[in-house]
């Protein structure tokens, strides 16, 4: 038990000396790391624009209020599109998430010296690239509209849907595959049988997670020329139409509570 | 023998289905089926278009069997250490936030007014996109890292209050009461009661959120909040993909350095 001593007497402590040295060590150092990434942020920020700064906020909110609403008649198009991407994107995403699921979990994959690295590959660097620069690429490959944004959006769903579906094969009951291996049934009917019915309320989880992180996504794709709303409020930006802006901001807000609505009760009813 | 495994005897077995209402399963399959179809027909395809882009497609994938990390170097260089700038001081600053919004945002430690007003913060914070967020702030704040700096502050701020609060409605009421029992006062039962409970997962979830904020703070710049994306943008704009596919290796192998740091320090909390 780590013990001091204090006049004579012996107190306790929560930590040794050292621990408690090396804990204040680690403070020291992220306190150090982050007030010197502050006064870089600071450095590069022209504080004298700061001081007006609740005029430029009011003159904003002046302009953008009431929001243009008889712009919503134009509005449908582009929230259908941003549906279309967000949901198809999803669909495609899953189709090609699964079989790279099943070449990276370690209890499926058919090699896991040569596959599953690739699987794995595919996986960490389809989720780290943004959809936004996905749809970036793809606008330059395929032309700006819906298209390139579907993709962009399939593209970055593989490599988060493949990981939560692979942890998911990774974590089956393995006496219940065994159970359909008995029986003499074949590989394929091993995958059917044993392991599809024991992933798949992780994979409806998954799936309707993702729609809804995809229609959150789908809305900005606009800006880079992919389609969707946020052609809608980029165009809006440009040319500085405040109350077009805030009304396309209120349908987007509502487009993203409806879609967390609907993935929250479809989960609730799956789990 | 009851009848309906009489009835069920001699016939083939067939998996159930997944769900089990047949007209709810029917209505369900069709519904999907017809908006799959019409929301195909809305799309364009440009085949013309993508034939030229086609070309373009391979020239970057070409471009990563040899990156150029050289001749934009400065560029890139300052890109990446005003994103890694950016993640350290907003993942600071969201946590340092969210840790009382989250002790708020927990049904069982907050009376009901400050409950709801700490769910709204949250809320909101969810509900924006961080892409949207930023480009509010560079209209009022301008161009520069400061937008991009708040932008992730706020996001984290969302993220982090709502899982921790969920963590603190799910903690062991027994140790807190325990400690209250002693007599402790409200800041002791929190900090001996409630915050050991909950300290794993705070920082897991911080080392993951640090993650998030990385690759997020690589986009910001495409709207003009900081941080890498603008060198993107600029490599993107001018057709230079030998640079574009060297930023983004830098990203991803950042990414899963910080992955898998975040992995080896969450085992080691576990």
């Amino acid at each position: 038990m780590p013990m001091s001593e204090k006049n004579g007497q012996k107190v306790w402590q929560v930590r040794t000396t050292n621990a408690q040295l090396i804990r204040w060590g680690a403070w020291l150092v992220g306190l150090a790391a982050f007030l010197y990434s502050w006064k870089e942020i600071s450095d590069n920020t022209l504080w004298f624009m700061m001081d007006n700064v609740g005029e430029v906020v009011a003159d904003i909110a002046g302009r953008a209020t009431p929001p243009a609403w008889s712009f919503i008649t134009e509005l449908g198009r582009p929230v259908w599109d941003t549906l279309a991407i967000a949901t198809l994107g999803t669909i495609f995403a899953l189709i090609m998430a699964v079989p790279v699921a099943f070449l990276a979990a370690r209890n499926t994959t058919p090699s896991r010296i040569f596959v599953r690295p690739i699987a794995l590959l595919v996986i960490v660097s389809t989720r780290s690239v943004n959809s936004l620069i996905w749809a970036l690429l793809l606008v330059s490959i395929v032309g700006p509209g819906v298209l390139a944004g579907l993709i962009a959006i399939s593209i970055r769903s593989i490599g988060f849907c493949a990981k939560l579906l692979y942890e998911a094969i990774e974590e089956i009951n393995v006496v219940q595959v065994e159970a359909i291996k008995a029986t003499g049934a074949s590989p394929m009917q091993v995958m059917v049988y044993g392991i599809v019915p024991q992933i798949m309320p992780a994979f409806a989880g998954i799936a309707v997670f993702r729609w809804d992180i995809n229609i959150r996504e789908s809305t900005v794709l606009g800006l880079v020329g992919a389609g969707g709303i946020g052609l809608a409020l980029q165009s809006s930006l440009n040319v500085l139409a405040w109350p077009k802006v805030s009304l396309i901001l209120l349908v987007i807000l509502v487009a993203v509570v409806i879609g967390e609505w609907v993935s929250a009760k479809v989960r609730g009813a799956i789990i | 023998m009851s009848a309906a495994l009489e009835a069920k005897l001699g016939q083939a077995w067939k998996k159930p289905p997944f769900i089990s209402n047949p007209v709810f399963r029917w209505a369900l399959f069709i519904g999907t089926a017809v908006y799959i179809i019409a929301a195909f027909s809305g799309i364009e395809i440009n085949l013309d278009r993508i034939a030229r882009g086609w070309a373009r497609g391979w020239e970057f994938i070409k471009a990563f069997t040899e990156p150029d990390f050289t001749s934009r170097w400065k560029d890139i260089y300052k890109g990446i250490y005003e994103s890694i700038v950016m993640t350290v001081a907003s993942t600071v600053v969201g946590i340092a936030i969210s840790i009382p919004i989250a002790l708020g945002a927990a049904r069982n430690i907050a009376p009901l007014p400050i409950y709801l007003i700490c769910r709204a913060i949250v809320a909101i914070s969810r509900a924006l996109n961080e892409i949207i967020v930023a480009i509010i702030l560079v209209a009022i704040l301008g161009f520069g890292p400061l937008a991009g700096f708040i932008t992730l502050s706020f996001a984290t701020i969302g993220f982090l209050a709502k899982l921790l609060a969920e963590d603190i409605e799910n903690m062991n009421k027994v140790q807190a009461e325990a400690i209250k029992s002693t007599g402790a006062s409200w800041s002791q039962w929190i900090n001996y009661g409630v915050q050991p409970q909950v300290m794993p997962r705070l920082i897991g979830l911080s080392m993951y959120r640090l993650d998030i904020n990385f690759r997020e703070s690589a986009v910001l710049g495409l709207v003009g909040a900081g941080g890498i994306g603008g060198t993107l943008n600029t490599a993107f704009d001018r057709y230079e993909f030998d640079t574009v596919a060297a930023i983004l290796i830098i990203i991803i192998v950042t990414v899963m350095f910080l992955e898998y740091l975040s992995g080896v320090i969450r085992a080691r909390i576990q």
